[in-house]
């Protein structure tokens, strides 16, 4: 059943503050480039990664660059899902190991995905700590997973979604609650 | 979220062009799994894969089992040669047996061609085939067509050769389909006696002539020479054959500069290939074998999902 766009949440300007102010509370912890990296989550969470990372770069005059991480392969559901997601690449270009890891995604929601992401990242080394960075949560969490720096909170029915458009992939940056 | 508009994987006949892309694509990705410190993933942890082998293999059987161990499915092994086959139990019964025991899908061999369909029929479980007969062999064809568009950058219309015992090999059979189907231009070539005598529908060229063959061809996939056929009359000497359609480094200098070679395995040394040309700098016969495991976990991945009824 298609999803219709009931409301705007985040429009290109909100999408943009919100990212500097989690930048900047990621600052705020992270000083020295050497003792974090960022990673994205598949698909648009590694848009945000790599915007996150450009505002630590011009605020730390340094290069970091965002890893890419897909967890398509750490899912819980691949025993009912008939039709497998798209595996895609994974990419995560330093040693994780010894460091905090900024995991950043656009959308809290079950908590599983992140379980799954944790997964992923404990095969690539052994992080001195994780956190996580989500644009929006809304909320309906299944597991006991909570993000560290967020973008916006908000309440959803079980009938909603969220969507985050990226200019990258779709043309614009806008976040909408979506309904069936 | 696409998934195959395949159930099985029994050949690369009728396979479309976008699955064979999907294929491909997965095996992209899971090659890169493969290059990982852990190489192992928890995707088809709780499934149980049997690999039912009616014919001796070693590298198909361990690339599967391999391929199934790094998607952390359990692996049963079956060996005909020491089972119940040996007391007449027969294939049907076999897998009505296996499956009482709660499998999910089955990987088999076997000598006769038509099998993997025929246990579509006796079984839910989802069916790959790796190798019947003369028939298809669809997983090496794409570890072939991924090894070759990970060297090349694409399929498209490449020219192909592929030479030797075309007639009897499911190599060649799933290759032309495969090929085929992503717009590459494949030619047949080796003895008379080795081809076939038409060209079951594909649009693939015919011909023993291998300069003809070769001349301009961006891959040539040797064929492995079954020995016994020289028995069987199908070809005067194994030193005719292989002043004819062995390929050194001789031959090698006529061929353009950018030419891949390419082997199913197991090659017989000094006669479809030279050594220094297995060995050498055209050869990819390795890229294949490693690819052969990236392209089968890509296979069980998409197959794989969902409950069993």
């Amino acid at each position: 059943m298609p999803m219709k766009r009931m409301e705007l949440l985040m429009d290109e300007q909100g999408i943009d503050l919100a990212l500097t102010r989690m930048t900047h509370q990621i600052l705020e912890n992270h000083r020295d480039p050497s003792t974090f990296g960022i990673v994205g989550m598949q698909t648009r969470g590694v848009y945000l990664a790599r915007r996150i990372s450009n505002k630590i770069n011009e605020a730390l005059n340094t290069s970091l660059t965002a890893g890419v991480l897909d967890i398509t392969l750490y899912r819980d559901d691949y025993r009912v899902a008939f039709k497998q997601p798209n595996v895609q690449i994974t990419e995560i270009p330093f040693d994780i190991n010894g460091i905090t890891i900024i995991l950043v995604d656009d959308v809290l929601y079950t908590g599983r995905t992140v379980r799954a992401a944790l997964d992923a990242l404990m095969d690539f080394g052994r992080p001195k700590i994780i956190r996580l960075a989500v644009l929006i949560d809304r909320g309906h969490r299944e597991l006991p997973i909570r993000a560290d720096y967020v973008g916006k909170k908000t309440t959803t029915a079980d009938n909603q979604e969220v969507a985050l458009n990226v200019k990258e992939i779709d043309g614009e940056d806008s976040l909408w609650l979506m309904e069936r | 979220m696409m998934g195959l508009a395949i159930q099985h994987l029994l050949g690369l006949e009728g396979v479309s062009r976008d699955d064979i892309i999907q294929i491909l694509d997965t095996a992209d990705n899971f090659y890169e799994v493969l290059q990982r410190k852990i190489k192992q993933v928890p995707t088809l942890r709780g499934k149980t894969i049997v690999n039912l082998f009616y014919e001796n293999s070693t590298r198909t059987r361990i690339s599967f089992e391999l391929a199934e161990k790094r998607l952390s499915a359990s692996p049963l092994n079956f060996s005909a040669s020491t089972s119940s086959v040996k007391k007449g139990e027969t294939l049907r019964d076999t897998i009505r047996n296996i499956e009482a025991m709660k499998i999910d899908m089955v990987v088999v061999r076997h000598g006769c061609p038509g099998v993997p369909f025929f246990l579509t029929q006796c079984t839910d479980a989802v069916i790959v085939n790796a190798g019947d007969g003369a028939h298809e062999h669809p997983t090496q064809a794409l570890l072939d067509m991924m090894t070759i568009r990970q060297r090349l950058g694409k399929l498209e219309r490449l020219k192909v050769a592929i030479i030797g015992d075309v007639i009897h090999s499911r190599v060649a059979r799933s290759n032309a389909w495969g090929m085929t189907t992503m717009g590459m231009d494949v030619t047949l070539c080796g003895p008379p006696t080795l081809l076939p005598q038409h060209s079951e529908s594909l649009p693939v060229k015919i011909t023993d002539n291998i300069e003809k063959a070769v001349g301009d061809a961006h891959v040539v996939m040797l064929l492995r020479l079954q020995l016994e056929r020289q028995q069987g009359g199908m070809f005067p000497s194994i030193r005719e054959y292989r002043e004819r359609y062995g390929i050194d480094l001789e031959k090698i200098s006529a061929m353009r500069d950018d030419v891949i070679i390419m082997h199913p395995g197991p090659i017989n040394r000094g006669i479809e290939l030279s050594s220094n040309v297995a060995d050498g700098d055209k050869s990819i016969i390795l890229d294949q074998v490693t690819n052969g495991v990236a392209v089968r976990m890509a296979v069980l991945y998409l197959l794989g999902g969902g409950e069993n009824a």
